[in-house]
């Protein structure tokens, strides 16, 4: 190259970034409140073959506007492409990908846990060492609301399955970004 | 109507039912034509083929129900291709909507991941609005299909329509033209530096009506070109740096251009399964520039080196000026070059000639070539036909060439061929239909008669489904399963019971005249050709395999 040509780009210098992040993924997406909007974006992760793994809907404060906070692994799906496929939806706002450092993740839980008398003591302890709530109480079972990570539930869910655990629900996790100061 | 005719639509295709009879109604003193075709499917194809050969957006209406359904695959279609398009359908009225009505069918929901967007209307105040919006994204970004579905109750309603002034402002839908030059900047030192780089171009440099743009940047150095099958005519067939079409039957050339390149610049095309063969193996010593306005595209399939999200007719002039500032010694391309050209002299299109009259349907293109002027606005089918005309017609300008590329629909060519003629009444239109396709939608030469459509079909007729007979000739050990054609209609006759004028020909020595003179017969014609029956198309590259597993002609030995 001749003296003052500019700097050209060496092809072996080129490199594709890689797609798979390999950890678990939080999207926050602002929609318009329209009808359809739910089942345009269900349709395009399994027209597409993108796994959800929870899923939360509900209001924001602009009643125009509802969001989606969805988690799905990174690990398995190329979260780039994702989020591409999904700007496409003229209906999609807004996305954002949340930084795990910079979110706070909540999601809430219900266990319904068989506690006949001889454990009850046992479960009330459980649920207090969570910090949970117990929000129903029948003969033959106690009903418990957790709140917090995805990892606290699952946590919470082990220590009461030995008991019976006639059922659980959850909500899915939703996040939102930490205060910047 | 009214917004429909502040949009500029002047052409409809459709079919009229229960559910849109109050917008047929006022289609009657609205100063639009509509094209009345034989089915929706038809009708959907039709206004693809408008689309495609004007540039404008095509507009298909039907009914609620089956109307609506009939025009699912059309909707596919233009999705598949790009096809800025917009379908009204009909609905049953809202208090019906639910309720398993007569003619109801959930046509929002079924075409939801085949549409670029849809609207149901709820207010009637929303049909305005809900127009000039739905031409807003079927005409932008990168084109595709809109649906606008309006329950009868709604369209009935009398409203006054106010001319909008304001542009469609669409806060979830902004796309990017620009391309960031920080990138290009990047990519012209990138192209700079390459020893063996390639243009392969596709369906977005038609699209983006940006054939002089790609011109520009091709001439800007000696930089060889190929195209997509949705690209052809983008770049002329007749340039010398044009390699031909690349992928599953594309030329040898091309093909192993892209599997010696050392850089690709990938230009509105998407890195399709029949371009790429098995992606593993797919041009392994390439770095990759994608343009294209689709961001989801890029890094798809292939992951790209240097990603540029904008429309190929403002990105690809500032590529060239920023390429030409570098004043790069394009004796670097000499090496390159060479190799090109030894393979081209080395593997060249190929076919065995016909003996005895035989028309090979190879030669039933060239035929075509020579009796349009090479100048035709050319529709086809799906199959071997297809693949012949993309290989042999050699197209020279854009939106010369329409033909179902992603979905691959067969049928496509006539209705397509009846959208494109109302286009674009002043130029040739010739179908050039396979047996097998021409009579999923021969419904449509009642179209042409009745509208006085004068489109040309000319049927490359072989008495098989000749693409799939192909694939069980060569994959499935000859085993012909369900792809004779058997009882096939009398073309001629079948052409004349619609009122339009059936030719034959059955000889290669009469073939081009006979052409000659069906494009001279006024009204529609069909001319049904009778061509060598179990003709394979080559090159191939078998599929899920590489380039360099390219399978030729094989050559009589003498």
């Amino acid at each position: 190259m001749e003296a003052g040509t500019p700097q050209l780009v060496k092809l072996e210098d080129l490199h594709v970034p890689g797609q798979l992040s390999g950890r678990k993924h939080i999207l926050s997406i602002q929609v318009e409140n329209k009808p359809g909007v739910l089942a345009r974006i269900a349709g395009l992760f399994s027209r597409r073959g993108f796994n959800i793994d929870t899923l939360a809907v509900g209001p924001t404060d602009d009643p125009s506007i509802s969001r989606i906070t969805l988690t799905l692994d990174g690990a398995v799906h190329p979260i780039d492409q994702v989020t591409k496929q999904l700007h496409k939806l003229v209906n999609v706002l807004k996305i954002r990908d949340m930084e795990p450092e910079e979110t706070v993740a909540r999601e809430m839980a219900m266990f319904k846990v068989s506690a006949a008398v001889e454990n009850r003591a046992e479960i009330i302890q459980f649920a207090e060492i969570f910090r949970a709530k117990i929000v129903d109480v029948a003969r033959r079972t106690i009903t418990i609301e957790v709140t917090g990570s995805a990892d606290k539930i699952e946590a919470f869910e082990r220590m009461v399955r030995p008991h019976g655990l006639v059922e659980m629900v959850r909500t899915g996790e939703i996040a939102i970004a930490r205060g910047s100061d | 109507m009214e917004s429909l005719k502040a949009e500029g639509v002047e052409d409809i295709f459709g079919i009229p039912g229960g559910a849109n009879l109050p917008t047929y109604d006022a289609l009657v003193d609205a100063g639009i034509r509509h094209i009345q075709v034989r089915h929706e499917q038809g009708g959907g194809h039709a206004a693809e083929g408008y689309a495609k050969a004007s540039g404008r957006v095509g507009v298909a209406f039907a009914t609620s129900g089956p109307g609506a359904t009939n025009l699912v695959t059309a909707i596919a279609d233009a999705m598949m291709d790009s096809v800025p398009t917009i379908f009204v359908t009909g609905q049953v009225r809202t208090e019906l909507i639910g309720t398993d009505g007569f003619q109801e069918a959930d046509i929002l929901g079924a075409t939801l991941p085949f549409v670029k967007h849809s609207f149901q209307v709820t207010d009637p105040r929303q049909i305005p609005e809900y127009v000039h919006e739905a031409f807003h994204v079927a005409s932008t970004g990168r084109p595709g299909p809109v649906l606008l579905d309006i329950p009868q109750d709604l369209s009935r309603a009398d409203i006054d329509y106010e001319p909008r002034t304001a542009p469609v402002d669409l806060a979830g839908y902004k796309p990017s033209t620009d391309g960031n030059i920080k990138q290009i900047r990047i990519a012209a030192k990138a192209i700079a530096n390459a020893r063996r780089p390639i243009l392969y171009t596709g369906g977005g440099v038609i699209n983006g009506n940006a054939s002089e743009e790609l011109r520009e940047l091709a001439a800007s150095d000696r930089f060889p070109v190929t195209s997509t099958l949705m690209g052809l005519g983008g770049f002329p067939a007749s340039d010398e740096n044009f390699l031909g079409m690349l992928g599953m039957h594309g030329t040898v050339a091309a093909n192993l251009a892209m599997d010696n390149a050392d850089l690709i610049v990938a230009i509105g095309a998407r890195f399709d399964d029949r371009i790429t063969g098995k992606l593993d193996e797919f041009a392994p010593n390439a770095k990759f520039i994608h343009i294209d306005i689709d961001p989801a595209e890029i890094s798809k399939n292939i992951g790209a080196h240097i990603p540029i999200v904008g429309d190929v007719k403002q990105v690809l002039p500032k590529l060239t000026r920023e390429y030409r500032a570098l004043q790069t010694d394009s004796s670097r391309l000499d090496a390159w070059w060479k190799q090109l050209r030894a393979w081209q002299d080395e593997h060249p299109l190929f076919y065995e000639r016909g003996v005895d009259g035989e028309i090979k349907p190879q030669f039933m293109v060239e035929a075509l070539h020579r009796a349009t002027g090479g100048d035709a606005i050319i529709t086809s089918d799906v199959g071997q036909h297809q693949m012949w005309a993309a290989q042999y017609y050699g197209f020279d300008k854009p939106r010369r060439w329409i033909n179902s590329g992603g979905l691959g629909t067969m049928g496509f060519g006539l209705p397509a061929a009846v959208g494109a003629k109302v286009a674009c009444p002043e130029e040739q239109v010739v179908c050039l239909a396979g047996d097998g396709s021409l009579i999923m939608n021969c419904q449509e030469l009642a179209t042409c008669v009745s509208e006085e459509i004068p489109v040309k079909v000319f049927l490359m007729n072989n008495g098989y489904m000749g693409m799939v007979r192909q694939w069980q000739e060569l994959f499935w050990d000859r085993r012909y399963s369900s792809v004779e054609m058997g009882a096939s209609p009398d073309w001629v006759k079948l052409a004349e019971a619609f009122g339009a004028t059936g030719m034959r020909c059955e000889s290669s020595d009469d073939l081009e005249e006979t052409m000659v003179a069906a494009l001279e017969t006024d009204g529609p014609v069909l001319l049904d050709v009778r061509v060598a029956q179990e003709e394979n198309c080559y090159p191939m590259i078998p599929p899920g395999q590489a380039a360099r597993d390219m399978v030729e002609a094989p050559r009589r030995v003498s």
